[in-house]
Formats: structure tokens, C-alpha cells, sequence
């Protein structure tokens, strides 16, 4: 069972990649643009992490299809992945939502960029007070004196 | 018999390994030159044996011996010789073989090339070498045997998964693995380094060549994988952030950070437990990508294993040495010294600041790889994080690295006036500005962000020209000064502005493909014609044509330039590999300058028409070019006499004291 599920799944990336059809293509241009960018975003669900724009599949047909029926209907972007999203669920976008459960995913880069710049700045800072500081006033003076005293 | 022997002897590389971990780390705690003297000659009959091995799978495969379950498996008695011998490593049991191939070839490099390395330094380095070999030889042997026997032979072999049998594929993994592999030395340098409790500075001198090199190999490995992807998978595209992709892009990326860090541990002694960390950290990642590939445990364009029992095995393994690597760097890590003290504006801060952003930028490609995993495990549900979540990260992470790439090399050690290194960029910057201008008033169909990207890769190779001629002088003395300062360079400053300026290239050819790239998907008649991006391609008709194991149907096409001139042909097809019944498409490109004309052939429709898929790619060409330049730039960098990897020289050594002097 296993290893059908690996060659259909093969079969399925390998076979001829011509994604989108020239039947499937709507005739205003913006909503086309519209359909391919929200294509890009939803993944082929019997695919290997490849989007609906870029898969053969059967079922990914089916989906591009769906997202130009809708937009053609008048919905807007947000309206359609909402719909796609409470068919499919969750899986289907290739970029998670900004929700608690993804939280650490998002938030990830930003606060090791923040803890890792904050990190270098505090050890630059302790390095630079454990360096030796300038000369003191004081020091300043009896340097003064010390090299007049040949003349 | 043949194949018994070779079985025989990756059996007798195993007990070697071991030989190879127990004696010498024995020898270093009792002190005995006798029992540390063992790890030289092991590693070197360990790699004789293990090449033996392989050479015994060779054979089997040239043989189409099919009473060997591997050969069965994965080739056919048809199957092009070239691909008989690439298939060895094709598949999973041989891919692994290969693995533990070449870590056993980094062995015994370490014990031809280590004469001058101290001699307990040599011993645990080769021990923990050993113990890498005896792992990844155990998981082999016990779980990947690539030399079980069927009983009766069948007759006839299955032939090799077709979009395998391609020139790229057959060298992308040798590349990679060279790569991957490559950083278990840096790896075994770091844990020997904590062994002994101490840094010296042969240590320093002998990591940052073996990460050159690994670097450079893996480079050249990714660089191939994405040629591949684009041209076998058909649908034109050259990066997926697909996790295995993502597994060999991780380790590049702390591999870079690894590669400047280490700069700044051999120049002016500074980072020392940061570089020993990446070091590690390095290694990890490509054991995690070994694992996340070979496991199965990600389901994936590159998914050619699938058997839970191995990923268990090769988990085992990671938790071993990643867990064992840390958990010795947190004990002792504290006991070793702090080296130069830095202004945070000066060379070794800029390189400071790659290290954060690439290890920032790979802590993002890694969780987002992994994320899916983990929710799945946690909460049982299933997400995706594709493309579209890597590009809104990753991109932003690289883009202040990239502006900041010029300045680094201009920089001052210790501590170095950022002002007089603007002010000597200001040709460069000038230049690059005039690039964004002329791109967004002469370029059709660009847009601001894509005028901007032109003009930060613009700035990367102007940047990296003007560090060249700065150094050289020209400009500030005569032409015939200038010249032989510039010959004089060491190799290491050529390198550095190659592979800057290969960063440049590469950014070149993503910004020019992902923003100006055309598409047009129709249904063409033979004899019917179609325009692209200032071209006209004519289809000119379908012919059946019989390759050695397959069968094809040729779609023939040539294209005219605006001036109605014809250009050339191209043919594009789709195949039918009979052994295993499985179609794959053969894409036609023509290419232009480093542009490409991409032609996918799709189904035949009912009125003798067939559906056509055809990409302008502007200046696709160069985010590989770039990559090229980049090995080239890494490679000089390893031919610099400071660095050079080979026998001792009296010359050599002299130039190696001398930034220590300077550091005192």
C-alpha cells in the first residue's frame, strides 16, 4: 500500500507538468492574474509541496477551476481562499495564517534576530567597559610632565 | 563473488571504524604515541576497503547482475552505460554506500595530509572520525544492505526511476555528498577541539580549508540540483523550497557563516567557541538532511526511500552526535579562551553581522521545514509552509546581508572608519543606482521592487570589482604599479570578490526570472505560430522517435527573431520509459545570451492541435552562472599558499605565523 502510494505519488509529480490549460484561461485579464496568484498559493492536496498552478493533477484542475468560478462569481480574494480553506482545511495553503498555533513559525526569525543583535550589542558594550579606557585627567598630566622633563 | 567480497569488505570497514574511534581516543588518554600512531594507516585501509566495496557494486550494476536485489531494482540490461554506473548511487542502499564512501575518503585525507597537525590534535580528530564511519557503516550493513541476492535471478532488472537518468542528476549527488561529508571534518576538528579542552592554532589553520572546500562542493551540488529541477521537472521552475531542498540549502547557509567566522578565528583569534559551535551546528544540519531525506519522514519530489525502520536508525544516529556534539561544547565550552578584543565597527564586526543574519535566516528555512512536523505530531493536524511563506521571510532576512556584502571587505580590522568605507564605495553605489534608473525606464514591464533588485545585485559585483581595484591601487598609482599589484593580490582577495561577485550574478538571474519572466500556454496546429518576448516560435509537427528504453513523441519548433529570421530549432517531447511505464516530459530550450526560450509540450486535444507551455526566462542562465563563480571564487580562495592543504613548506608556514604576529 505504501509503495503504491509512493509510485502514484511519483506518477503524479513526474507525469507531464502542463499545469494550466488553455481551456481553464479567463478571458479578462486581471481576473486571470488574480486566479494564477491565488494558485500559487494553494497546494496541490495529492501532490509533493507543489501548488495547484504548478501541478497536473486531476484534483488540482478541479481546484483551479473552482478559484476562477469564484472569482467570476464576484468574490474577492479573501473570499475564495476562506472558501477553499473550510473544504480543504488548513492544508491547503502553502503560507500558514498568522494564528496562535503558528505562532513560533512566524515569530521565529524576527526574535532570533532580535536576541541574537541584542546578545552581540551587550558584549560588545561589557567588551568595550573591560577595555582599558582612556587616560584619566590625572594621567593626562603626569604624561604632560613626564615628557617635558628632557627640555 | 565479486559481490560477496565487496560485502565482505564494507563488514571488515565497519570493524575498522572501530579500530579506528577506540584505539587512538585510548592512546590520547593514556598518552601513548604507539596507540594514537593506529588512526593513520586504519582510516587509509578503511577507505581502501570501502572503495573496494563500491567498486564491487560498480561491477554489478555494468554487469546488469539481477541476482543482486539493488541491481534488480533499480537498472535494466538497456539502460545507457553511463546510467548503469550513475545508478549506483541512484538509489537509496547505493546513495549511502557512496556516503560512507567519501567519509571515509575525508579519513584518510586527514591522515595523508595531517603530518603537521600535533599529534593528539590528529588522533582525536581521526577517533571521532571512526566513530561517524562506524554509525552510517552499522546503518548500512544493517538496515541498507546494497548487496542482498535474490534466489532465482529474474531476467530482466526494473530499470532506474526515469527522471533519475539524466546527466545532472548523476553527478548532483556526488557533489552534494562531498559537500555534506565535507563538514564532518570541520565537525570532527570541533569535537576533538573540546576533547582536549583547548583551541591551538593548527586548529584554526586546518578548519577553514576543509569548510572551503566542503562549501564549494556543496555549492556546486545545489547549484546542479536546481539545473536538474528545471530543465527534468518540465514546469520550469529552478527552486521549490521543497524540505529536501531546504535540507542541502541549510547546511549551505551555516556553512557560509562558518566560512566567515572562521576567517575571523584564523586572522585575529576572535569567535573562537561561535566558530566551534557552527562547526557543529554545521555538520548537524547535514546529518538532519541525510535524515530528512533518507527517512522518508518528509513525502517529497526527491522521496526515493521509504521504510520507517531506517529513518528510526539514521535518528538514532542524529541524536548521538548532535546531542553528544552539544552536550560536550556545554561542558566544555567555558574552559576555553576568548581571543582579540574587536570594535563593533571593523571587519571582524561586519563578519559578525553575516553570522546573524545567515544563522537567523537558517533558524527560518529550518523551522519552517520542520514546522509541518511538528504540528503534526503535537496537534495531529496536517499544514503546509511552502513557498510563498520562505519567500516573505527569507527575503527580507537576506536582503540588508546583501547590502551590507560590500562594505565587509573594505573594512579595517580591529577597528575600521565605516564613513571612509562608504565614501569608497560611492563609485560603486553611483554605479548601481544608475543600473536601478536605467532598468526601470528601459526595462518593459518592470516594476519598482524588480528595478531595485537589479540595482542591489548591480551593487554586489560593482562592490566586489571596486574591493579589487582598491586593493590593487588603481586610480591612486600608475597603470604599471596597479597591474603588478594586482597580480600580486593573494589568491584569497581574488577569491572573496569572485564569490561576492557570483552572489551578485546569481541575484541578477532571480530578480530578472521571477519579475520578468513572460508565459504563454495555448493550443498550437502544426504549421501555427506564436509570439513571445520579441520572438515568434512556429510548431511544426509531432514525430514518434525510439531511444534505447524508451519511446518518445518529438514536438519539433523553431523560432524566428523580430527580424523574421530563423533562429534555430527546438524540440520538446514527451517520454514513455517502457520498463516501468512511466512518462516524464523532455522540455525544449534555446538559449539566447543567458537568457532562455523554455517550450513544455502538453496533451493533444481533439482537432489535432496539442496543448504548448512556453516561458521567456530573462537571464535564467545566470543564477547558476553565479553559482559557478561562486565554486570559482571558494576554490581560489583554497589555492591561497596561506592556506593551501598539503605538505608542510618552510614558505608556508612563515605566511601562516604572520597574521598571528600581527594579532599579538
Amino acid at each position: 500500500m505504501r509503495r503504491l502510494a509512493a509510485i502514484l505519488l511519483l506518477l503524479a509529480v513526474a507525469s507531464p507538468a502542463l499545469a494550466v490549460k488553455p481551456s481553464e484561461v479567463l478571458d479578462d485579464p486581471a481576473l486571470e492574474a488574480r486566479a494564477r496568484n491565488l494558485s500559487a498559493g494553494l497546494r496541490c492536496m495529492v501532490c509533493q509541496n507543489q501548488s495547484i498552478d504548478d501541478s497536473d493533477a486531476e484534483l488540482a484542475r478541479d481546484l483551479r477551476v473552482l478559484v476562477r468560478e469564484r472569482l467570476v462569481a464576484g468574490e474577492t480574494d479573501e473570499q475564495v481562499i476562506d472558501y477553499v480553506v473550510s473544504r480543504y482545511g488548513e492544508f491547503v495553503l502553502l503560507q500558514p495564517r498568522f494564528s496562535a498555533r503558528n505562532a513560533l513559525l512566524w515569530a521565529t526569525p524576527v526574535l532570533l534576530l532580535v536576541a541574537g543583535g541584542s546578545v552581540i550589542a551587550l558584549h560588545a558594550a561589557r567588551r568595550r567597559r573591560a577595555a582599558p579606557a582612556g587616560l584619566s585627567a590625572e594621567e593626562e598630566r603626569r604624561l604632560r610632565d613626564i615628557l617635558k622633563e628632557p627640555d | 563473488m565479486i559481490v560477496e567480497t565487496g560485502h565482505f569488505a564494507l563488514v571488515l570497514a565497519f570493524a575498522l571504524s572501530l579500530v579506528q574511534f577506540a584505539v587512538p581516543l585510548a592512546g590520547t588518554r593514556l598518552g601513548d604515541q604507539r596507540l594514537m600512531a593506529v588512526a593513520g594507516p586504519v582510516a587509509v585501509a578503511g577507505f581502501a576497503l570501502t572503495a573496494l566495496s563500491f567498486a564491487a557494486l560498480t561491477a554489478a550494476y555494468v554487469q546488469s547482475d539481477f541476482s543482486v536485489a539493488n541491481v534488480w531494482e533499480n537498472s535494466h540490461s538497456l539502460k545507457p552505460m553511463l546510467y548503469k554506473v550513475t545508478g549506483v548511487w541512484g538509489n537509496h542502499e547505493g546513495s549511502m554506500l557512496l556516503w560512507v564512501l567519501i567519509l571515509a575518503f575525508f579519513g584518510a585525507l586527514v591522515a595523508w595530509f595531517g603530518a603537521n597537525l600535533p599529534a593528539t590534535l590528529r588522533a582525536n580528530v581521526l577517533s571521532v572520525q571512526g566513530l561517524i564511519g562506524a554509525a552510517f557503516f552499522l546503518f548500512v550493513l544493517a538496515t541498507s544492505n546494497p548487496f542482498a541476492r535474490i534466489d532465482p535471478a529474474p531476467m530482466e532488472g526494473r530499470d532506474l526511476n526515469p527522471i533519475l537518468q539524466d546527466i545532472g542528476l548523476a553527478i548532483h549527488p556526488p557533489l552534494l555528498y562531498l559537500g555534506y561529508v565535507g563538514f564532518s571534518i570541520c565537525f570532527s576538528f570541533a569535537v576533538a577541539a573540546l576533547i582536549e579542552g583547548r583551541i591551538d592554532a593548527a586548529w584554526a589553520r586546518w578548519v577553514r580549508p576543509w569548510t572551503l572546500a566542503a562549501w564549494v562542493f556543496l555549492t556546486g551540488g545545489i547549484a546542479m540540483g536546481s539545473y536538474w529541477a528545471y530543465y527534468e521537472l518540465g514546469w520550469g521552475g529552478w527552486w521549490f523550497w521543497d524540505p529536501v531542498e531546504n535540507a542541502s540549502f541549510l547546511p549551505w547557509l551555516s556553512g557560509t557563516a562558518l566560512l566567515h567566522s572562521a576567517i575571523v578565528m584564523e586572522k585575529r583569534s576572535a569567535l573562537k567557541i561561535w566558530t566551534l559551535l557552527l562547526a557543529i551546528l554545521t555538520f548537524s544540519l547535514s546529518l538532519l538532511g541525510t535524515f530528512l531525506v533518507r527517512s522518508g519522514v518528509l513525502t517529497s519530489v526527491h522521496a526515493f526511500a521509504t521504510d520507517p525502520s531506517r529513518g528510526l536508525f539514521i535518528l538514532m544516529i542524529l541524536i548521538l552526535f548532535i546531542g553528544g556534539s552539544l552536550a560536550l561544547f556545554a561542558l566544555r565550552a567555558s574552559s576555553l579562551t576568548q581571543g582579540g578584543l574587536f570594535h563593533p565597527v571593523s571587519r571582524e564586526g561586519a563578519l559578525v553581522l553575516n553570522n546573524l543574519f545567515l544563522t537567523t535566516a537558517t533558524a527560518t528555512v529550518l523551522i519552517g521545514t520542520l514546522y509541518p512536523l511538528l504540528i503534526e505530531a503535537v496537534t495531529g493536524e496536517k499544514i503546509s509552509v511552502g513557498a510563498p511563506f520562505f519567500n516573505l521571510t527569507f527575503i527580507p532576512l537576506v536582503m540588508p546581508l546583501l547590502l551590507a556584502v560590500p562594505f565587509g571587505p573594505l573594512m579595517a580590522w580591529k577597528r575600521g572608519d565605516l564613513y571612509a568605507v562608504a565614501q569608497r564605495l560611492f563609485a560603486a553605489f553611483g554605479g548601481a543606482l544608475l543600473v536601478v534608473l536605467l532598468s526601470f525606464f528601459f526595462v518593459d514591464g518592470i516594476g519598482v521592487l524588480a528595478a531595485f533588485g537589479i540595482g542591489v545585485a548591480a551593487w554586489l559585483m560593482l562592490g566586489a570589482v571596486t574591493d579589487l581595484a582598491l586593493k590593487s591601487g588603481i586610480g591612486s598609482v600608475g597603470a604599471a604599479v596597479a597591474w603588478r599589484r594586482f597580480v600580486g593580490l593573494p589568491r584569497s582577495v581574488f577569491g572573496t570578490a569572485l564569490a561576492h561577485f557570483g552572489l551578485g550574478v546569481t541575484t541578477l538571474g532571480i530578480v530578472a526570472v521571477t519579475t520578468l519572466e513572460v508565459e504563454r500556454i495555448v493550443t498550437m496546429r502544426p504549421g501555427e505560430t506564436m509570439p513571445i518576448a520579441g520572438y515568434t516560435l512556429r510548431f511544426e509537427g509531432i514525430q514518434p522517435f525510439q531511444g534505447p528504453n524508451f519511446t518518445e513523441e518529438q514536438g519539433r519548433f523553431v523560432y524566428f527573431d523580430a527580424a523574421g529570421r530563423e533562429r534555430g530549432a527546438i524540440m520538446s517531447s514527451k517520454r514513455l520509459y517502457t520498463a516501468r511505464q512511466m512518462p516524464t516530459t523532455e522540455a525544449g530550450i534555446a538559449t539566447r545570451g543567458f537568457s532562455q526560450l523554455y517550450v513544455a509540450l502538453g496533451d493533444p486535444t481533439s482537432d489535432g492541435g496539442v496543448v504548448v507551455r512556453v516561458w521567456w526566462k530573462p537571464l535564467v542562465l545566470l543564477i547558476w552562472l553565479g553559482g559557478v563563480v561562486m565554486m570559482a571564487g571558494g576554490t581560489m580562495s583554497l589555492l591561497d599558499r596561506r592556506l593551501r592543504v598539503g605538505a608542510p613548506s618552510a614558505r608556508r608556514s612563515k605566511d601562516v605565523l604572520k597574521p598571528q604576529v600581527a594579532a599579538e
